[in-house]
């Protein structure tokens, strides 16, 4: 089993996350299960939503306390919040941010994680570009996308489908595929930079 | 057709797919998702022939829908928490009447202190109001179980209500395989009434009964419940053969045959007690789960039979009798009554409060040792309960309760200074 659990704000579309995150797993042929932490709904309050992803039904309904993954949609989070609480040595950490890890002051926390399995993405600004309004959540959807390979850019696409029509659909996929086009781009670079 | 949904949706679709023909509600909170798409479904014209109501209260909304059951339409409502509370009248007059009304409760706990999340208090309140009760597990069961609610409804002549876990299945995107119109038409025939409001052939429903019938119309009441012992299981085979999945039916066991300890649960939480148990399994411990489906009749003869060869038995609930303790528990004890082994009540997840997977494992090998109490609440802060009544012995002006405890926190400031 594969647990991701989604830091924001209310108002960020990080429930919205968790559930196409579901929906992205669930076409790619695998079993789901995204729910919000429940709470008194206020805009800019911080919000915690949750995805597992398995191949076999998943029964468990406990809050997800030793993640697999952590996607931080709003990085003024980062020193409220006990974000990375519980997640796993070898996880995965995913932040929508500008700045860089020593920027954040995460440099020395980081520094016990797997490089590869680090990333800061710029997605409320491709949220922007894309669909007019800073919304970060499907950028960094394709951007976890193609940094853990779990689920496809295509399921993630379709996935914005179903939550989305029209121009807003449109615009959404577009910022998720620039986020996984970048990410790729990026990770090929380091290769390239290692491998020489 | 799989998809992959929230559960509110899932059931919004199972409830529409069963051609509902009254549906009201009182649409802010304590609501769901359920009402507000079957809202949509109506006004967007994909479900015909069904009228949606906005009314003005929960008590309007099942008095309408008490109206609508007796002119002979099949009618649905959805509630939860105060909401069930509000129309507490009504349900007694719904199954009194004999109407075959199917409600969904989003189970939440009941205030005060007010609070918005998950336990079993609310439709526990109703649980002798007459009603069959039946609890879902997963949201495909909850999808599946208001199919079938109408068919027992109708059958008896009887109200339904559905029970399932309010945001933990409610808010849950999880897969679920969507029947078709076509299956469900051959499950559920159209509403045929055994009493209905018909100008051509008038009857009256509602008539005073004095001490000369009164006990007689209670003792038949029952005796339909009993009479859905039988059914229940009936229309869950009846499901399967048509959709082809176990859904429904009185009890399910997990694990059970030869189990030294069985726990037994109603809803969700089952989920997360049936992987425990895998993990117990594995250490060669001898544990299995038995969920109950069916609160409502409370199938005494299943659960007695099922656990016939348990050494004992833990009861996790989701709900309280202040100044008694459990109340499923309490319920199983008469089912158990006359044998040796301990019936233990423990209960967890308290307006909200998460059931983790540890704190069941830590309860199962305290059970299995025999070191329970007959009544335990899991995860109590003992330290916080013991600082209050310590305060209340101190000072006579102890003040608010919840206030104090939530100050000793430190989560909320209660007040400025």
């Amino acid at each position: 089993m594969f647990q991701v659990r989604i830091h924001g704000r209310g108002g960020q579309g990080v429930v919205t996350g968790a559930e196409m995150l579901s929906i992205a797993a669930f076409l790619g042929g695998r079993h789901a299960q995204a729910f919000p932490s429940f709470g008194s709904e206020r805009t800019g309050a911080p919000v915690v939503a949750f995805c597992r992803m398995d191949d076999k039904e998943i029964r468990l309904r406990e809050l997800i306390m030793q993640p697999d993954a952590i996607i931080i949609q709003d990085p003024t989070l980062l020193h409220q919040v006990d974000v990375f609480g519980g997640l796993k040595k070898d996880g995965y950490i995913l932040i929508n941010t500008s700045r860089s890890f020593s920027e954040m002051g995460l440099e020395e926390f980081v520094k016990d994680f797997r490089p590869e399995r680090l990333l800061l993405v710029p997605a409320s600004e491709l949220a922007v570009k894309h669909v007019g309004r800073p919304l970060p959540n499907v950028p960094l959807l394709g951007a976890f996308a193609a940094l853990c390979g779990l689920i496809s850019l295509d399921a993630v696409l379709k996935a914005i489908e179903q939550k989305f029509s029209g121009a807003v659909a449109k615009g959404n996929q577009a910022a998720a595929k620039e986020a996984f086009e970048s990410v790729m781009l990026q990770q090929q670079q380091v290769k390239e930079t290692q491998d020489a | 057709m799989l998809e992959q949904c929230e559960g509110s949706h899932a059931v919004a679709q199972a409830v529409a797919l069963s051609r509902p023909e009254v549906i009201c509600a009182y649409p802010i909170s304590p609501q769901t998702h359920i009402v507000e798409g079957l809202g949509e479904l109506v006004k967007s014209g994909a479900l015909q022939n069904c009228e949606f109501i906005n009314v003005e209260s929960e008590f309007a909304a099942l008095s309408v829908a008490i109206g609508s059951s007796a002119a002979g339409a099949r009618s649905y409502t959805a509630t939860a928490s105060q909401g069930l509370l509000f129309m507490a009248e009504a349900v007694y007059n719904a199954s009194g009447l004999g109407l075959p009304i199917v409600m969904t409760v989003a189970n939440r706990a009941i205030g005060a202190p007010i609070n918005i999340w998950n336990d079993h208090t609310d439709s526990m309140s109703m649980r002798d109001a007459g009603w069959l009760q039946l609890f879902a597990e997963t949201n495909q069961e909850a999808l599946d179980l208001h199919i079938q609610a109408f068919r027992i409804a109708e059958e008896l002549s009887l109200p339904v209500m559905v029970c399932m876990d309010g945001f933990i299945l409610t808010h849950a995107y999880e897969r679920v395989d969507m029947p078709n119109q076509a299956q469900v038409d051959q499950f559920l025939p159209p509403y045929e009434p055994r009493q209905v409001l018909d100008p051509n052939d008038p009857v009256t429903i509602g008539a005073m009964v004095g001490p000369e019938a009164f006990t007689e119309v209670r003792y038949l009441a029952h005796a339909k419940q009993m009479q859905a012992l039988d059914l229940i299981p009936q229309v869950a085979t009846e499901f399967k053969a048509i959709f082809g999945r176990d859904s429904g039916g009185l009890i399910k066991t997990y694990q059970t045959e030869d189990a030294d300890t069985i726990v037994i649960a109603l809803g969700s939480v089952l989920g997360t007690i049936k992987d425990t148990v895998d993990d117990l399994r594995a250490q060669g411990h001898k544990v299995g789960v038995l969920g109950i489906t069916s609160y409502r009749p409370f199938p005494i003869s299943a659960i007695r039979d099922a656990t016939v060869r348990a050494e004992r038995i833990v009861v996790i609930e989701k709900c309280f009798a202040v100044g008694v303790g459990g109340i499923v528990s309490r319920d199983v004890r008469s089912a158990v009554r006359n044998r040796p082994q301990p019936v233990y009540t423990v209960v967890a997840g308290l307006g909200g409060r998460p059931i983790t997977k540890d704190s069941v494992n830590t309860l199962l090998l305290q059970a299995m040792s025999d070191k329970l109490d007959l009544l335990n609440f899991m995860d109590l802060d003992w330290s916080v309960v013991n600082r209050v009544l310590d305060r209340e012995k101190a000072s006579r002006r102890s003040g608010p309760v919840a206030e104090g405890v939530l100050r000793d926190l430190g989560t909320v400031h209660t007040r400025l200074s």
